[in-house]
């Protein structure tokens, strides 16, 4: 049997290429480095496979775009980094509260402000849990290999239509550049998520039915159902609306539609000795040096085990006390000042064990080493 | 190093000044590795700018996965500024291949390292025209010394990149095969 080639592909084309296999249809975008790969790859194969490609005004107009796109039936997204996500914030909140399906990848970069253009950073960890004004959670998925930058836009754009709801794929300057042979899988084997359409009579149609149920039929302007959009708390219809039991309802299916899914929307990885005494949780490309630290450790007859999340947001609360509570030491490494590593205290910080929480921060645009983190593990041993 | 002791996992790492090709060098060694089958990682730095500053591309090329993309103590440094090879010369291994553009890197050390020190620009520009040509003629010649990529994938590589270029390409690739065989080492005349 000939084995598939495989391909020498850059993170961005990769998540770029995940976003058309999705089904992505409608993509509006401003480019700003390091992301701008993906508007480029958009704005060449969307045209060509029949779907739409916008070079917009800012990013403002790029988030508006793709929510409008999306009312309209589209699976939309867009790409962003740095400031470009700063200004998308507003629109994000208006997509999860009006519950439209949509994806925006941020590519980050060194902030805050115009910071560090080309360089990687992972300072954005908590501002994809609250890149919104109001109460509403999020979803976040970040990957640490050009396959999974290809993989996890799939599940990004899947998530966002069984959710109703924006979803954010993070990446960051290194791994949005890099480039590594990937092999592809075949279409047929790529699960895909499409939206339901309505088949009832119009005037049963409820655009926020009140049960749970996220695959319910969503209708599509012009589909001949008719509802409201607005960014106003609402009722079951979408109208405005200020009554206390209307609102509280639908706040509370905002927040259940994650809370009470946790099991199907994270995804962690174990890598290493789960019986090591020492273990590092780490994201995305930072969790690539943990795990060269890990072999080099190894090496040396040390064990230790990595705990890496796919899924950043909803955080993975169980799987930290699962895997890390009986842990004597933590290393968080992470290119930021202390993102994770909040998190991290805030699940195991109630546990009466004693362990240490050993914090390994780098913000000069630089990537953390196996040996800084090496290097920690034994100084504070 | 030698082409009979290839340890499993090389890191390489081409370094510069933006403009001088080092991306594109990095793009086509990494696909030469893919299609010979082997792990590969590339990745790069570089400034604001898209002409001048240092630029830097990284390749990782091993039999087993990878998983930290940047090399950190290089098999083999390629070196086209004065910059650049004060920078990461104290990063090459001991037993590890240097090769510097004497048109730009006046100031260098003999050492137990294998140095190959050419006029890599001036080489371009007199038997092919053009500077633009430097990379490649460097990324050959490095292939050839280390044999980190087997030719014939490297040539598949240049081909795959620009295939408008690879005639020209190709014809730049035969030189520096040719400098790489005729090479005469140590260079100590350049002392």
């Amino acid at each position: 049997m000939e084995r598939k080639k495989p391909v020498l592909m850059q993170g961005n084309e990769a998540v770029a290429r995940g976003a058309v296999d999705a089904g992505i249809n409608f993509f509006a975008g401003y480019p700003i480095t390091p992301s701008t790969e993906i508007t480029e790859f958009m704005s060449r194969e969307l045209p060509r496979r029949g779907g739409v490609f916008l070079q917009m005004e800012d990013e403002i107009a790029s988030i508006a775009a793709i929510i409008g796109a999306s009312l309209a039936g589209a699976k939309s997204m867009t790409a962003t980094s740095g400031p470009g996500i700063s200004l998308m914030a507003e629109g994000i909140g208006y997509a999860k509260m009006i519950e439209q399906p949509c994806v925006v990848v941020n590519v980050m970069r060194g902030g805050p402000s115009t910071g560090l253009p080309t360089q990687p950073s992972q300072a954005d960890i908590q501002q994809a849990r609250w890149c919104n004004h109001g109460d509403a959670p999020a979803i976040a998925l970040y990957p640490s290999s050009v396959l999974e930058c290809y993989e996890l836009t799939i599940r990004a754009v899947n998530l966002a239509e069984k959710y109703r709801t924006c979803v954010m794929v993070l990446s960051d300057a290194m791994l949005g550049h890099m480039r590594e042979p990937v092999n592809l899988p075949d279409l047929e084997h790529v699960n895909i998520i499409e939206r339901i359409k309505p088949t009832i009579p119009p005037e049963w149609y409820k655009h926020y039915p009140d049960n749970a149920k996220y695959r319910a039929p969503l209708a599509s302007f012009g589909d001949g159902y008719r509802f409201h959009v607005t960014g106003l708390a609402h009722d079951d219809l979408g109208f405005p609306t200020t009554r206390p039991d209307e609102v509280d309802r639908m706040m509370k299916r905002l927040k259940n539609k994650i809370s009470q899914n946790i099991e199907d929307l994270v995804q962690v990885e174990l890598f290493g000795d789960e019986s090591a005494r020492i273990a590092i949780f780490a994201a995305g490309i930072t969790a690539r040096a943990a795990k060269a630290a890990i072999e080099i450790a190894h090496q040396h007859g040390k064990k230790l085990l990595l705990v890496r999340p796919l899924t950043i947001w909803p955080f993975p609360d169980e799987a930290v006390h699962t895997y890390l509570s009986d842990k004597k030491m933590i290393i968080v490494p992470e290119l930021n000042q202390g993102q994770l590593s909040i998190e991290i205290k805030r699940i195991l910080g109630k546990s009466k064990k004693t362990r240490k929480i050993v914090e390994v921060h780098k913000v000069t645009g630089e990537l953390i080493t196996p040996e800084e983190i090496l290097k920690a593990m034994k100084e504070d041993n | 190093m030698s082409k009979s002791e290839k340890p499993q996992k090389l890191e390489v790492r081409l370094s510069g000044s933006g403009g001088q090709g080092l991306l594109t060098a990095g793009l086509i060694l990494s696909q030469a590795g893919a299609l010979q089958g082997l792990n590969v990682t590339q990745t790069q730095s570089y400034g604001a700018a898209s002409r001048g500053g240092s630029s830097r591309s990284d390749v990782i090329i091993s039999d087993e996965p990878i998983f930290y993309p940047e090399a950190t103590r290089f098999d083999a440094l390629v070196a086209l500024t004065q910059e650049s090879y004060d920078k990461f010369n104290p990063n090459l291994r001991e037993e590890g291949v240097l090769i510097i553009d004497t048109v730009f890197v006046k100031n260098y050390t003999i050492s137990s390292q294998d140095i190959y020190a050419l006029p890599f620009t001036q080489i371009a520009m007199e038997k092919l025209g053009t500077s633009l040509f430097t990379n490649i003629i460097a990324l050959s010649f490095l292939v050839k010394v280390t044999g980190i990529v087997t030719d014939k994938y490297l040539k598949e590589a240049i081909k795959d990149f620009k295939p408008e270029f690879a005639e020209s390409n190709i014809k730049a690739m035969k030189l520096a095969f040719k400098l790489a065989e005729e090479y005469d080492q140590p260079a100590q005349e350049k002392l």
